[in-house]
Parts: C-alpha cells; sequence; structure tokens
C-alpha cells in the first residue's frame, strides 16, 4: 500500500491528528444481479473537470465540494486537472487519465463480457477535502441522485 | 484526503442504493472511515491502479474490486487487498 513515509512531515503529522469521519452504521446493498448484467458508473477524485466546465477551486478553504459530470465519450486528452494536493506525484495521471479515472478499462472489460454496460456519465469529485460536511449533506446525495436516474446499478470509486 | 472522500461519497450512493467498491490507499484510513467495500491497493500515492500505460494491471485491479460485489457471504466493513499477478499471499 502507499506508504506514509512518502508523505512530508507536516502531511504525516497532519493526517495523524486528522479527525476522520466515520461510517456508521455502513450501508450495504447486495447486488441482485451479477457484474456482467449490471450498469456500471465511475467516481473519479482526480479533481477532473470537462472543457467549458468551471475547474475545481484551488483554494476553496476546506476543500472544493463540487463535482463535475465527465461525458463517457469524452477524449481523456481534454480533460483537465485541478486537485491542489502536493502529497502525490501528477505526472502518472497526465501520462494516463486512466489511472486514476479507468474509462478505456472499463469499456474494455465490458467488451469481454465482465461488466454489462457502462453509464453514459460519470463523475470527478476533487478529493482533497479537509472539511467534508457540505460533500456528505449536499453533493454526495446529489450524486447519488444522479446515478438513481441514469439507473446505475453500481459504482467503482478511485481516489488519487 | 482523497481515500475518506471516495468513503463518503460511496457511503451515500450505498444509501440510494447503489451497490459500491472504492480504491483505497492507506489502510489505516480505510479502518477509521470504514467505506462498506474496499478494495486496498499496493501502489504510491498518485497511482491507484499500478502504472500509466499499463492497461493490463489497470484491468487486473478493477477486476480485483469488481470482485467484491460477487462475495455472497460479505458483511460490511470489507476490506481486501488487491494482490499483483504472481505475488503469493503472506
Amino acid at each position: 500500500m502507499a506508504d506514509l513515509s512518502e508523505l512530508s512531515l507536516p502531511l504525516r503529522l497532519f493526517l495523524k491528528a486528522y479527525p476522520w469521519r466515520r461510517i456508521d452504521p455502513i450501508p450495504w446493498v447486495i447486488p441482485d444481479k451479477p457484474v456482467s448484467q449490471s450498469r456500471l458508473a465511475l467516481v473519479t477524485t482526480a479533481g477532473f473537470s470537462a472543457p467549458g466546465q468551471a475547474p475545481f477551486d484551488e483554494g476553496f478553504k476546506g476543500g472544493d465540494y463540487s463535482f463535475r459530470i465527465i461525458p463517457d465519450g469524452i477524449d481523456l486528452g481534454a480533460l483537465e486537472e485541478h486537485h491542489r494536493s502536493e502529497a502525490f506525484d501528477h505526472r502518472g495521471l497526465a501520462a494516463d487519465p486512466n489511472l486514476v479515472f479507468p474509462r478505456d478499462r472499463v469499456h474494455e472489460l465490458e467488451a469481454a463480457g465482465k461488466i454489462g454496460s457502462i453509464n453514459h456519465r460519470h463523475l470527478s469529485f476533487m478529493g482533497s477535502i479537509t472539511a467534508p460536511g457540505r460533500l456528505r449533506s449536499e453533493t454526495a446525495p446529489e450524486a447519488a441522485k444522479l446515478f438513481k436516474e441514469d439507473q446505475v446499478d453500481l459504482a467503482l470509486l478511485v481516489p488519487v | 484526503m482523497c481515500n475518506q472522500t471516495v468513503s463518503l461519497v460511496a457511503a451515500e450512493l450505498e444509501r440510494r442504493g447503489i451497490a459500491t467498491v472504492v480504491v483505497q490507499l492507506l489502510r489505516f484510513i480505510a479502518e477509521k472511515v470504514q467505506p462498506p467495500r474496499a478494495l486496498l491497493v499496493p501502489f504510491k500515492h498518485g497511482f491507484p491502479l499500478g502504472e500509466p500505460k499499463n492497461p493490463e494491471l489497470q484491468r487486473e485491479v478493477i477486476a480485483a474490486a469488481l470482485r467484491l460485489f460477487e462475495d455472497a457471504d460479505a458483511e460490511p466493513p470489507l476490506l481486501t487487498e488487491f494482490r499483483p499477478p504472481g505475488q503469493s499471499p503472506i
């Protein structure tokens, strides 16, 4: 796994002292059909925005809790990244957006019969949110409503 | 913080009836936050699916994550480690 030792000392101390939000009770959905018959959507926290969309506000206190809708058919090279963290090497996702938003990979799995279908849209958040109150009360519920409208069965969520 | 963010979003999706699986890079955060289903990966920050331009490895990680949906006996929080192909379990 990623190691705390790869992070700076101030960041390590911050993470150790941070009041992590515990999910309790833990919600649990038992899929009623196999993955090979299910509709899948992606969520990334890479801070991607599509052309024409406002970028994430990297200076927003507590972290920008909004999300962007990423069309499934987008040219991945057109995505812009606005993740405010300096704790990771951004060159990986710049070289290959599938590393954090595996749009092509899930389509390959769909073509191989492993996934039923891929949703026509996905979501990007910007993951560096230290104050997640409005994420939990506003934008995460909005995201869920959007995916329910799309009849999404399963979601794969990828952090950076 | 991304590990927490994906987990909190996942929890809301699950509350609305969408099954989720999150990739996690730091075990201690997954254990504190408790996402419903999590695949713990052995990669560094910024590289959650392994390596850029390595589609085979990326597909292996995703396939491992998707298998968590098909564990009929699973209970939350489900935390499973991804082992790269060729690596034997300890």
